[in-house]
């Protein structure tokens, strides 16, 4: 184990020092521990979920009239769910993946938990298209080939969802896979049954797991590869799930932008369910000391920066719309921006484009709690702005008078009516989703404690090579810029910890990743808590 | 332009072959009445716009693979083709005279009590409309059975039918309920079953695409053209029931039209001498009903401009 070293703590540093015991325990400490909170609020969930369930029922028995859907609003609030709860699986590929491959190491601490919202809502999402069908009892009709009709969009859908399912189940596993003997090893305060169930889940994932070199770089190699792969599988799910819409000669629908449009959505709310789930692990399962303030402003700022980017999608989308001045499409606009949809509208434009923006803007909400608001607000917001998607095209009249359609509000526009059953559906899957995450991680470690290891170890050998090296040349410690490059850290350091790589298996410090540097000064001053 | 757009694509992919089978049309068989059988409806999976059209390479690539597998699958779809101008006899149609509409709207009752439909599933509604010069008319919309039909490619499950008649009758049983169709269509002339169907009594056509009575809740309906009624000599419900023989049923194989009235027309003099038109033409869906307006409608207008 890595004691606490002399230079690890700053003098007035919040963060308090971060060992490698610490580290597991606490990552361990879901799985090992149950909070007094933990029965009553999982119970509370399921009975959420349950009054869902019940509401398709009667769903099912009523027909989908009890949803308030009708000839004049055939699509509606399920296939904005759909859009939605798909959409913010998207966060686990953003924070994982590319921060991954963007070698930004504080990631670190965020990513079993980023991964785990990913796993949990996407197969939620997919759920959706249960209660969105008329017919769901031939849904089997969707994996049966000799039904499939290919040219359809909905189709495509499928097969985009449940890919990328499968990858995201992957991506999520496979950095499990080397935490799973540590956290095996951690089993024996459990009660006996959950002990040997316990024990049979860690052995039967990762009883392979050696933790030699090779293994770890055939690891490594596969979770890089998977990470660039997710990236285009998540662009294509909601590509595709656009193209639903985008495939008819509807205004409001048959938009070109709808692709770009629907990905950079997803990744936004993708994002700040990643902040909210983040900040609700840190909270309940007291992570204060991996998952920082800093974290949450950084994530505040790729959301803000998705938020900008979704913001100009809907001006441009709106403004073409709009001048061109066409019956069908201008009508639309008018409608969304001044007419019947106005509040919903206005409302995401204020929720989830400008005050995201402004509490990042300003200092002073510049904040943990700034950024978990912010983000609460876009999950929200952008739901309903799936709604501004969704229901003014699919109510939109298609047969009217051409002279009264130079008034473009006239015609004769169908209407969405909110019933308890959609609402009772949408409010159980939202419910499921921090349902499934307590349940998950009462199974595996909520950090990812093998990936924060190796990235710590490694940045402390940089430190100390570069300590070595200044007090050889008696230079006061004092280095900008780039760090010293990994080969000559390991060349002049010898690991000063075997210990902990033996509980790992492996009895050598672990390679030191190319490029793997970070991009602030470590100097003598390196602290413990270096994910922060 | 966004709609321009659509039609070019669906121009490259048009086309039918059945077209052509309307063109020769041999001379004036008499009436519309036939006792031949009713040709078992063929389901359509190869007019594939995607696949064709699409510029996506992923889509391009799925569409083919699409159109592979839909085509392996519905051989007789393909043999629509060479079918359609020897063996199919009829290619049918619909003539709507703008000029007699009174809008009474009992071609829309006669049509719900012979299908056992609710009162807002209008499978063959009245629009009111106004005119250019601010006159109120009225305007019968059925399925415009499109030879281009975008709702029929777009169903996941093959559930839409074009048969090789010409008709675009639904699979109930197979429907799932996605309504990605309603979507598609430009005219809204689907209608969903949101609950329970009327009850309907013992039909004398078996429960089958060219006649889904009862409907099927949960499951998509349309205008059938009252499919099961043609082949022995009956007009479609509306037609039969409409007053003012506004409503015409027209036969592009045997180029002849007939309306409620007994009124008999050859189809292609009567609709060139009435410079009929047709609804939405710039959506490139080439629907085979005409409308021939005498009062200064201009029904296409809306299309035009979205």
């Amino acid at each position: 184990m890595i004691e606490n070293r002399d230079h690890s703590v700053e003098p007035g540093d919040p963060a308090p020092a971060a060992g490698r015991e610490q580290l597991r325990s606490a990552a361990m400490r879901p799985v090992l521990e149950t909070p007094r909170w933990w029965w009553p609020t999982v119970a509370g969930l399921a009975a959420v979920v349950v009054v869902g369930v019940v509401a398709w029922a009667v769903q099912l028995a009523d027909g989908l009239g009890a949803a308030g859907y009708s000839d004049k609003a055939f699509w509606a609030v399920y296939e904005a769910d759909l859009v939605a709860f798909i959409g913010v699986s998207y966060g686990g590929a953003v924070v994982s993946a590319i921060l991954r491959l963007t070698k930004a190491s504080w990631r670190a601490p965020l990513t079993r938990i980023a991964e785990a919202t990913a796993l949990v809502t996407l197969p939620i999402g997919m759920l959706f298209i249960i209660p969105h069908l008329g017919s769901p009892q031939r849904i089997w009709e969707l994996v049966w080939p000799p039904y499939w009709n290919l040219s359809s969009p909905i189709l495509w859908d499928f097969f985009a969802v449940s890919t990328y399912l499968l990858a995201t189940a992957v991506f999520f596993y496979l950095p499990l896979v080397p935490d799973l003997p540590i956290g095996e090893g951690r089993l024996e305060s459990m009660s006996p049954g959950r002990r040997r169930l316990s024990h049979l889940v860690y052995r039967t994932l990762g009883s392979r797991w050696q933790g030699r070199p090779k293994d770890r770089r055939v690891l490594e190699g596969a979770i890089g590869l998977l990470a660039i792969m997710v990236i285009p599988m998540a662009v294509s799910v909601h590509s595709v799930l656009s193209f639903a819409f985008a495939s008819s000669s509807r205004p409001g629908y048959l938009e070109t932008i709808f692709p770009v449009y629907f990905v950079v959505a997803a990744l936004y709310s993708g994002v700040a369910l990643v902040v909210v789930a983040a900040a609700g692990a840190r909270k309940l399962f007291h992570l204060e000391a991996f998952i920082h303030p800093r974290h949450f402003v950084r994530l505040g700022f790729i959301l803000i920066a998705f938020g900008a980017a979704y913001l100009y999608l809907t001006f441009t989308e709106y403004l073409i719309d709009g001048y061109s001045g066409t019956t069908g499409p201008a009508a639309w606009v008018r409608q969304v921006i001044v007419g019947r949809y106005w509040i919903p509208f206005w409302f995401y434009f204020v929720a989830a484009g400008v005050l995201p923006l402004a509490l990042m803007a300003i200092r002073r909400t510049r904040t943990t709690k700034g950024v978990v608001v912010a983000s609460s607000l876009v999950l929200f917001a952008m739901w309903v702005k799936r709604l501004v998607i969704v229901v003014p095209p699919a109510t939109s009249p298609l047969v009217r008078s051409p002279i009264s359609a130079s008034g473009v509000l006239a015609g004769n526009w169908g209407t969405y009516h909110f019933t308890w059953v959609p609402i009772s559906i949408t409010v159980a899957a939202t419910a499921a989703i921090p349902l499934l995450l307590l349940v998950l991680f009462r199974f595996v470690p909520i950090l990812p404690i093998a990936e924060m290891e190796e990235i710590e170890s490694y940045e402390e050998e940089v430190a100390e090579a570069v300590e070595l090296l200044a007090g050889a040349e008696g230079v006061t410690p004092r280095v900008q810029g780039p760090v010293i490059p990994p080969a000559m850290a390991s060349a002049e350091v010898a690991s000063p910890d075997d210990t902990a790589d033996a509980a790992r298996g492996g009895g050598e410090p672990p390679p030191p990743r190319a490029g793997g540097g970070t991009r602030r000064p470590l100097f003598g001053k390196l602290r413990p808590g270096w994910w922060a | 332009m966004s709609s321009d757009a659509r039609s070019a694509k669906h121009g490259q992919a048009c086309g039918l072959p059945v077209e052509t089978g309307a063109t020769d049309a041999a001379g004036a068989a008499p009436v519309v009445s036939c006792g031949a059988p009713a040709e078992s409806p063929v389901r359509i999976g190869r007019r594939n716009f995607f696949g064709k059209a699409a510029g996506g390479i992923g889509v391009i690539a799925l569409g083919v693979l699409g159109d592979r597998l839909a085509g392996g699958v519905q051989p007789a779809a393909a043999s629509t083709a060479a079918t359609s101008s020897s063996s199919v006899t009829h290619q049918w149609a619909m003539v709507i005279d703008l000029r007699y509409c009174n809008g009474c709207k009992l071609c829309t009752t006669a049509c719900q009590t012979a299908h056992y439909l609710h009162a807002d599933q209008t499978w063959i509604d009245v629009f009111s409309m106004q005119s250019s010069t601010g006159k109120e008319y009225f305007m019968p919309r059925p399925c415009m059975m499109c030879e281009d039909p975008p709702c029929v490619p777009v169903c996941p499950v093959s559930a839409n039918i074009r048969t090789d008649e010409g008709l675009i009758l639904v699979d109930q049983k197979r429907c799932i309920g996605t309504r990605i169709c309603m979507n598609c269509c430009p005219y809204q002339a689907r209608y969903f079953n949101w609950e329970d169907p009327e009850p309907a009594p013992r039909q004398p056509f078996p429960q089958e695409p060219a006649w889904p009575v009862p409907q099927i809740k949960g499951t998509v309906g349309k205008c059938i053209a009252c499919a099961a009624m043609l082949p022995s000599g009956k007009l479609p419900e509306c037609i039969a029931n409409c007053p003012m023989g506004v409503l015409y049923l027209g036969d592009l194989a045997t180029d002849v039209a007939v309306n409620g009235l007994g009124n008999t027309v050859k189809l292609s003099t009567f609709l060139a001498e009435n410079d009929a038109v047709k609804f939405k033409e710039s959506y490139g869906t080439s629907p085979r009903v005409w409308y021939i307006p005498g009062h200064g409608q201009d029904i296409d207008a809306d299309a035009a401009g979205s």
